[in-house]
């Protein structure tokens, strides 16, 4: 219980105007799609949204089609200097109108209005800003003068983070000269469509941007179009390799950002409050819904139980409920499938005999909601330690020596993020060197910057996205 | 005076630093261009290349933490050893792709200075592929190449030393160990070139050769769920197309081959170590 309660402080959601429906946005324009539609729902309130177009395989290839011609006729010739002051503009666009991003995303996602505004939509312009840059400095980028765009990029992103993840797609495609067509998540699919309207006010030409809706089988039509030649996908594991299967025997270029299980290695030096925080912003920011999230704690031992204590006093005082009061921490489970998916691997978690722990305090009533929840006595062969949760779910391991840490958190198929809490900075520097995951967070845990390349090792996928080594992804030696 | 009669090489396998003949007894019949008997070569099995995935996998972690600077010396010291026994590369390069002597001798001239080059390498990939990223925020943060692992090689079919080596210098010179399967109808030069590593101070089980059909052992070390990556340097078409499936089960890092084989005496820039590496980037806060 905490000592004082708040009023509530939620954020007016009159600045979003949701339509009815929506159509996919093709070749500069919105148009109907054949397929069945869909309905998206705020998943804190199971209010439907509004109705979604679903592109079949003839409206993935007339979008195709449209990016194709784009990249001959427009995108490509152009100017790169041009090309990158297109890139500036939708930058300005959606800082200008990044609260209407923030509401629309919250309703669409379940995401606190806090992560939507501060992280989600800043860090989307940010990334336009970025590559905006880099589009007449493409000889800088390590792959000899003049590299070449691949042609039409196909990408394919998740409902995390919608938007975030369009502009670590978009922009760096759009930067190196290719044009795009991308499937956003069937149960988030506005700030895209939203994000549709920001390049129209961009004037940018038609096909360089297309949006397609849909499920699945939409996506797979963009990854199998014999005519896309760069494929980026950021999804799950299982339908990674689904891809990777696909694009098999062709030339297609394809960059892979897949699942996780980070550890997050707390050493008995470790100043115990900001470790807290950090374990606490490593597996609940966004519900869990990351990737990258800090879901396997490995606490040394000798401090397990102060840190278990302290974890637990501050978890009680996390708010969760309506994700546009401002006051809130943890928002709505994104859809009830993904609530299905937490309770079955929690559920598993406690048959195989791993202790849970759960804050006291209600749940609304109506919605998609799940408890913030640490399981101790947890150990590396339990499916709560292997297999990612994808929820606001922590298993807690321990280990006695540095080797054991090292041993233990690199024991996944896994290799995406990791975490590492001390004060002294040569154990930070070795342990990092030993840590097979491609971004370390030592100190600190889910910071994101366009500069900064990120991506997974092992089976959590290939390529980076971020920074040159991002960029290069999209180009080729000419 | 009698002629003295030569002593021949018995062909065999390099695993793990040591010269074990294929564990299934097999062999098969090496010719040169004209059909004329060279050697029995040892045919792989599939057991012989799980041993090779076991080896390069034991021998991973020692590669990968040395530093740069020592692991350049190691490849030079490989040109160093090869330059010394060039007559015999050449002899064998010659029978068994038939080349003239001079071609042969050429091209193993530049095998040996292609290992110099990636010597040169080791310790500039990180400054070339990394670097400090200018974050926005408190933060010390960078990016460093570090190696994905063990990386399969199935080295190309026509160009048995020069291409040999353009395929496996360059995933030693990153930190990989490798498993490599020789060209199946030239495969002489591939154990030749393991006795020049077994003495130039590469640790056994860096680089493990296996000589036979890539066609047979491929696919199992395709899907082998140890493996990290794999060049399909020496297989093309169909072929290709299925190990590149069956590598996708555990997300290996394929590299793929063109539909003809390379010329291997082109500039390969950083073409052969990219995709078997990883970055790797680092948070740190910035504070008092």
């Amino acid at each position: 219980m905490s000592l004082f309660e708040y009023a509530p402080a939620p954020e007016s959601r009159s600045i979003v105007d949701l339509q009815p429906s929506y159509g996919l946005f093709v070749d500069g324009e919105f148009t109907p799609g054949q397929g069945t539609p869909l309905k998206t729902v705020n998943p804190a309130t199971e209010e439907v949204l509004s109705e979604i177009a679903v592109g079949t395989d003839a409206d993935v290839d007339r979008a195709v089609r449209a990016a194709r011609r784009a990249f001959t006729r427009v995108w490509g010739p152009m100017r790169p200097a041009d090309r990158g002051k297109y890139l500036f503009r939708i930058a300005r666009l959606l800082q200008e109108r990044a609260r209407e991003f923030a509401v629309l995303e919250t309703l669409d996602n379940g995401k606190p209005i806090t992560e939507s505004r501060d992280v989600d939509v800043p860090l989307a312009a940010a990334h336009f800003f970025y590559h905006a840059g880099w589009a007449d400095k493409l000889d800088h980028v390590g792959l000899g003068a003049a590299p070449r765009p691949h042609g039409v990029a196909g990408q394919v992103i998740p409902w995390n983070f919608p938007l975030m993840m369009l502009a670590w797609k978009v922009a760096p495609a759009l930067a190196a000269g290719n044009t795009v067509v991308l499937k956003p998540a069937e149960t988030t699919p506005l700030t895209a469509l939203l994000f549709a309207e920001i390049c129209q006010q961009a004037d940018l030409p038609p096909g360089v941007v297309n949006i397609v809706t849909g499920a699945g089988d939409t996506g797979r039509a963009v990854v199998e179009h014999p005519d896309v030649d760069k494929v980026a996908f950021t999804g799950s594991t299982e339908v990674g390799k689904q891809i990777a299967r696909a694009v098999a025997g062709t030339q297609k270029v394809l960059t892979l950002e897949l699942g996780g299980k980070a550890a997050n290695i707390v050493f008995d030096d470790a100043p115990v409050d900001q470790a807290v925080e950090g374990i606490v912003r490593g597996i609940f920011f966004n519900q869990g819904h990351v990737c990258c999230a800090g879901s396997r704690l490995l606490v040394q031992e000798s401090v397990h139980d102060e840190v278990i204590a302290s974890l637990q006093r501050r978890i009680g005082t996390l708010r969760v409920g309506d994700p546009l009061d401002k006051n809130t921490d943890i928002g709505a489970i994104n859809s009830a499938e993904q609530l299905a998916r937490i309770r079955e691997l929690v559920d598993i978690g406690e048959a195989e005999g791993a202790h849970p722990w759960q804050p006291a305090g209600e749940l609304p009533e109506r919605g998609f909601w799940f408890k913030p929840t640490v399981f101790t006595d947890v150990s590396p062969a339990h499916r709560i330690a292997r297999d990612e949760v994808f929820g606001p779910v922590l298993s807690v391991l321990t280990f006695r020596t540095p080797d054991e840490a090292v041993a233990k958190a690199n024991n996944s198929t896994y290799g995406l993020s990791a975490g590492i809490w001390s004060e002294k900075g040569s154990r930070i520097l070795s342990i990092a060197n030993q840590l097979r995951a491609g971004v370390v967070w030592a100190n600190t845990f889910n910071q994101f910057d366009p500069t900064s390349p990120f991506g997974g090792y092992k089976q959590s996928g290939y390529g980076r996205e971020g920074g040159r080594l991002g960029l290069r992804a999209y180009l080729k030696e000419s | 005076m009698p002629e003295r009669l030569e002593v021949r090489k018995t062909y065999k396998l390099y695993l793990g630093g040591k010269f074990p003949r294929t564990e299934s007894g097999r062999t098969y019949e090496v010719t040169d261009g004209r059909g004329r008997f060279l050697a029995n070569a040892a045919w792989a099995s599939r057991k012989d290349a799980r041993d090779a995935v076991v080896a390069a996998r034991g021998a991973f972690a020692g590669w990968s933490a040395a530093t740069a600077y020592n692991r350049g010396q190691v490849l030079y010291r490989v040109a160093e050893v090869m330059e010394g026994r060039a007559a015999q590369f050449a002899e064998e390069v010659a029978a068994g792709e038939g080349l003239s002597a001079a071609k042969a001798r050429a091209a193993v001239d530049a095998a040996v200075d292609r290992w110099v080059w990636y010597a040169g390498w080791t310790d500039k990939l990180a400054s070339v592929l990394g670097g400090t990223n200018p974050v926005a925020g408190p933060f010390f943060d960078f990016s460093v190449p570090e190696p994905s692992g063990v990386v399969v090689v199935l080295a190309p079919q026509r160009s048995s030393l020069l291409g040999l080596v353009s395929v496996l210098a360059p995933v030693l010179a990153t930190g990989c160990t490798a498993v490599v399967v020789s060209s199946h109808d030239r495969p002489l030069p591939a154990i030749t070139l393991s006795e020049v590593l077994a003495t130039s101070d590469v640790p056994g089980g860096v680089a493990n050769l296996l000589t036979g059909d890539a066609g047979e052992i491929g696919p199992w070390l395709a899907e082998h769920d140890d493996v990290d990556g794999i060049d399909l340097a020496g297989c093309t078409g169909t072929a290709a197309m299925e190990l590149e499936r069956s590598a996708a089960g555990s997300l290996k890092r394929v590299l793929r081959a063109p539909a003809e084989e390379s010329d291997w005496t082109a500039d390969p820039g950083l073409s052969r170590m990219t995709p078997f590496l990883e970055t790797k980037t680092v948070w740190h806060p910035i504070g008092v």
